[in-house]
């Protein structure tokens, strides 16, 4: 028993991120008191911001100041089931955030919409390849949401991040220069796209000359001064390149401490606890309704806090383990092939290739947005025709330069084989820094039934809790995805006249590494879906089993998506929140009756 | 939450050797919240509320609260030279507060300054200002304070001043000499306007706003020069430093006052602190933040076309117009002006090449009439500290301009600030390496963590 207990609230949001803030915002719209427990510090631009102490590389990418403590909770990580799990003790392979703003905070601002295919791509594969076509062993399924469905939500999100981009199509009439591929969309970008940087440039006239559909990628980095609904400002972008790790000194980048929580904290039915860590959700004895959560405060007294409506909006993987902890929905078990929690863990299959130019180049790799650039999507989603290619799963391809600072940079040092010391590494460094251009392949994971989270049998975290495992190893699939993507890469190296070029590419039979950093852009483990034996959420992002917990986040996707995945968080996150206050307030209850 | 208010000024007091240096220094500058009013007796809630509202447009909060205390319980200190004293608990506690106070020992405190034992108050306290208040605004706010307002008991610290200095009876001379009449203070609130908006305006602005008493000049025997715009043009002419601030003309010259400023852009500025043409900061920023921001549109209307009627001051003042000379210079990468370099690197990335910045985030610094101000001080005072536009309800975002003091040199702030004041049609006076040293010199304690924004 928890040795203090609070007052009850209508709402408790677990996690001070994106999707915290959101709930808490739409809650407190709705009425709602709401009590926000965020694990970590609190921070803002003033504090961890402050120019120009804030951008110290060093402390910000290197020493990790405002992510996951990992010395507190981590989770363990083996690559199949016949191996024993080790901890990730070491920030590396993916970059866990902590404190107020969460993920939202260190991002770097890459807003995307999800392509309408990939909500429903189990049946658009069906239906385009037949079902043989997928895989034995990969749990391909939609979301049971389609495009329509969010598209209100991508605009709202939108128009609260400042997002800064170039439309194709608005309500179908074609009206700018944006992405060819992309969905209509109900309203322009509420502000213009950044402007490329030289390298970016470089690359959008060579994809256009071997033709691809180049457009400018949709960043929360603000192109202009602006002010969102909530009425909080954001600063413009000045391209200095500290999005990623940082607290965005200009207020131009976008951040639940900047855009959101401005407005909440002054509103007397918001309370947010900092360096409050969440041990479990409390459930009744018949385990289908939550009674409020348990957490530990700053000075480690164990709290319960009541609460008649829980919103689980941690970080992914910690939403899972949350679940598992709290004993909400049946935890998967890969070998029955039965329960959801846990299920469908997926990752983002990125590499990088680089391309070297003449002295004459100037590619200035200093100057950055973190979420600007210039991508194609000609093989992203369904985009391109699978058939011949035998694969499920694509890749955007982009030069999306957040700016590559010095430590970066002297890590990069030059092409592949020169030394990493030395006279011959500093000339390298030298002649190469300037002149090159880095660009991703940014691709798909599917989900496969050996790929999953539970509950560690060995480690415990600092609070005598079982850790969260990862069992997860690259497969040929999206192997030969990455393989195909790449490829395609080096028509467009050609045409930007490079020198040299190292494609980045998946080698067959690849492991997976935890000791290089790919992406933090981890999903799955408690998926939203309309069939309770695939998904642990319903459509509106509600667990099946206990109704009155909804569970934010990337852990609700069903399978990797090769694009950011922050703007379709933030759509979900309005998107639940809507039929919460639309129809679960009045009438509290499941909102899919099977 | 700053610490105490500072001494800006010496001067002695006529011939009584007492001395009033600082007293001139009595811009709020705590950022207590004015609670919401306590139960109240019935038939009064609609008195309470507007005696709530006199207190915003009087900004009592301002001063008679401590940094981080409960609101009117008093303790804010003013540091003089002669020792420290401390604003009084004005929360109706019995004990240490006013709650003994009838209304008339309230009236005359507010607006003759005399305390309930007969003593002459400081006139860090605004009297020659609240003098103008109306019988129906003093009744509102003894009824706000006494009913709506909880008592708290806190003794403030007493004053610091040794004796002789202590004896306040000196200052019932500067009051009859300085301080106007109830009656004489009211008959000139009665004069004639052109229009009852302007008639309201000039309420406010010289009465309960007490805008003279950082936005006038004061003469050495620390008074007011004017009260009121019928006292001549210094009335608003720009006050003296108040915590290192150099309050502007509020008057019509058309580089350093409000000449091309618009009546909206007065309302916009007084509602939200951030306007195309600058934003708040330094003392002005806590006033929009717990004064004027509460106000009617009417009310703001009222002070606003009342200061557009003021003309100005200083008549040899040529329009600002902007002047691309320096802007083009840095777009074609010469920075071999006096300065331009520093500001590239450490300005330009808010306030822009142009000059022209991100208005409402980041301010302008072309043609902002604090950058041309003859007293360069605010400006140097910026780039050594920085400051903090706050958040206010209409504008729930707070910027945080970084100081400088630590990476530029006195020479180095010279140059950049001398730039600044030169550039985009700009015109006023370079500033020395030693004007940065006198300012560096006598800069305000940083303030702690706490008062920073959490946007």
């Amino acid at each position: 028993m928890a040795s203090i207990k609070m007052k009850s609230v209508d709402a408790v949001v677990i996690g001070g991120g994106w999707a915290g803030a959101i709930l808490a915002k739409e809650l407190t719209e709705a009425g709602q008191s709401v009590v926000m427990l965020e694990r970590g510090a609190d921070r803002s631009t003033a504090s961890d911001g402050a120019y120009p102490g804030s951008i110290d590389e060093l402390q910000a990418n290197f020493r990790h100041k405002i992510f996951q403590n990992l010395s507190k909770s981590s989770v363990t990580i083996r690559n199949s089931s016949d191996q024993t799990a080790l901890p990730y003790r070491q920030m590396a392979a993916f970059l866990p955030g902590e404190g107020v703003g969460g993920a939202g905070l260190h991002w770097s601002g890459v807003h995307f919409r999800m392509p309408p295919d990939d909500l429903i791509m189990r049946t658009k594969v069906k239906e385009k390849y037949g079902e043989k076509f997928i895989p034995e062993g990969m749990n391909l399924q939609d979301y049971g949401v389609t495009y329509d469905d969010l598209e209100p939500f991508f605009d709202k999100a939108e128009k609260v991040f400042g997002t800064s981009g170039e439309a194709y199509t608005v309500n179908g009439q074609v009206v700018g220069k944006g992405n060819f591929f992309a969905p209509s969309r109900s309203d322009n970008f509420p502000l213009p796209a950044l402007k490329d940087v030289y390298g970016a440039n470089m690359f959008r006239k060579a994809a256009e000359e071997v033709g691809f559909h180049p457009y400018a990628m949709p960043a929360a980095n603000a192109s202009a001064q602006y002010t969102n609904p909530y009425g909080v400002q954001m600063g413009p972008c000045n391209f200095c390149g500290y999005c990623s790790g940082y607290a965005c000194y200009m207020y131009s980048k976008a951040s639940p401490n900047v855009n959101i929580l401005p407005a909440l904290r002054n509103d007397p039915k918001f309370e947010l606890r900092a360096e409050s860590h969440v041990l479990r959700v409390e459930l009744d004895s018949t385990k289908t309704k939550a009674t409020g959560v348990t957490y530990l405060d700053r000075k480690g007294n164990e709290v319960f806090q009541p609460a008649e409506l829980v919103i689980v909006s941690a970080f992914q993987f910690h939403n899972v383990h949350l679940m598992l902890l709290s004993g909400i929905g049946k935890p998967y078990d890969p070998v029955a092939n039965e329960g959801v929690v846990g299920r469908n863990f997926v990752y983002q299959n990125v590499t990088t290739t680089t391309a070297w130019f003449d002295k004459s180049v100037y590619t200035n790799q200093f100057i950055g947005t973190g979420g600007g650039g210039v991508a194609f999507d000609d093989f992203n989603s369904e985009n391109f025709d699978h058939g011949p290619l035998g694969f499920i799963g694509g890749s955007p391809v982009w030069v999306n330069q957040a700016g590559i600072k010095g430590i970066a940079a002297a890590k990069i040092g030059g092409p592949p084989g020169t030394p990493h010391w030395g006279s011959a590494w500093k000339k390298a460094m030298v002649d190469t820094y300037q002149h090159s251009v880095r660009m991703d392949a940014h691709g798909t994971n599917m989900a496969y039934r050996d790929v999953y989270l539970d509950l560690d049998p060995t480690w415990k975290d600092a609070y005598g809790l079982p850790m969260l495992r990862m069992t997860f190893d690259w497969k040929d699939n999206d192997i030969r995805m990455n393989r195909y993507v790449v490829s395609q890469i080096a028509k467009v190296t050609k045409a930007m006249g490079a020198t040299d070029v190292h494609l980045g590419q998946r080698q067959p039979g690849e492991h997976f590494d935890t000791r290089f950093y790919q992406t933090t852009h981890l999903a799955g483990g408690a998926v939203m879906g309309d069939d309770p034996k695939t998904s642990a959420l319903n459509r509106y992002l509600q667990s099946w089993d206990v109704s009155n917990v909804f569970v934010i986040g990337a852990n609700a996707f069903p399978q990797g998506t090769g694009y950011n995945p922050t703007g379709m968080v933030a759509a979900l996150a309005y998107w639940s929140a809507h039929h919460i206050r639309t129809t679960y307030l009045k009438n509290p209850g499941p909102l899919v009756q099977l | 939450m700053r610490q105490r208010k500072r001494v800006t000024a010496a001067a002695l007091f006529g011939g009584l050797g007492i001395s009033l240096a600082g007293l001139s220094a009595i811009v709020p500058t705590a950022h207590a919240q004015v609670p919401a009013p306590a139960a109240s007796a019935p038939g009064t809630t609609g008195l309470v509320a507007q005696g709530e509202y006199v207190a915003r447009a009087s900004d009592c909060v301002a001063c008679h609260t401590a940094p981080g205390g409960t609101p009117f319980a008093g303790g804010l200190s003013f540091a003089l030279p002669m020792g420290t004293i401390y604003a009084p608990n004005i929360t109706p506690d019995a004990q240490t507060g006013i709650g003994k106070y009838t209304e008339a020992e309230f009236a005359r405190a507010v607006r003759e300054g005399v305390r309930r034992d007969g003593a002459s108050l400081y006139p860090a306290m605004p009297f020659p200002s609240y003098a103008r208040m109306t019988d129906a605004d003093i009744h509102a706010l003894y009824v706000y304070f006494m009913q709506g307002v909880k008592p708290v008991a806190n003794t403030v610290k007493a004053s610091t001043i040794p004796w002789p200095l202590s004896m306040r009876w000196p200052l019932i001379g500067w009051r009859m000499m300085f301080a106007p009449s109830v009656k004489d203070a009211q008959a000139k609130s009665a004069r004639p306007f052109a229009d009852p908006v302007l008639a309201r305006g000039a309420y406010l602005v010289e009465g309960p706003g007490h805008c003279g008493a950082c936005h006038t000049p004061r003469a050495i025997t620390m008074q007011e020069v004017a009260l009121t715009s019928a006292d001549g043009t210094r009335f608003l002419a720009g006050g003296g430093a108040v915590d290192g601030w150099i309050p502007t003309s509020l008057r019509g010259e058309n580089r350093t006052g409000l000449g091309r400023w618009s009546e909206d852009d007065l309302v916009e500025f007084l509602k939200v602190g951030r306007i195309r043409r600058g934003s708040a900061f330094g003392g002005m920023s806590d006033a929009v933040g717990h004064g004027t921001q509460h106000l009617t549109d009417e009310d703001l209307h009222a002070i606003a076309r009342y200061l557009k009627a003021l003309p100005p001051d200083d008549t040899t003042q040529t329009p600002w117009t902007y002047d691309a000379t320096l802007a083009t210079a840095l777009h074609s990468g010469d920075v071999s002006a006096r300065g331009a370099r520093t500001y590239v690197d450490s300005c330009a990335a808010c306030h822009r090449t142009d000059g022209q910045a991100y208005p409402t985030v980041f301010p302008p610094l072309a043609g902002n009439p604090v950058v041309m101000d003859k007293v360069p001080d605010s400006l140097i005072h910026i780039v050594l500290t920085g400051d903090i536009l706050r958040a206010t309800h209409d504008a729930p975002s707070a910027f945080v301009m970084p100081g400088f003091a630590d990476r530029l040199s006195d020479e180095k702030v010279a140059d950049v600030v001398s730039f600044i004041r030169k550039a985009w049609g700009n015109n006023a006076a370079p500033v020395t390496a030693q004007d940065v040293a006198r300012v560096r010199k006598a800069l305000p304690k940083a303030e702690g963590d706490a008062a920073l924004p959490l946007n």
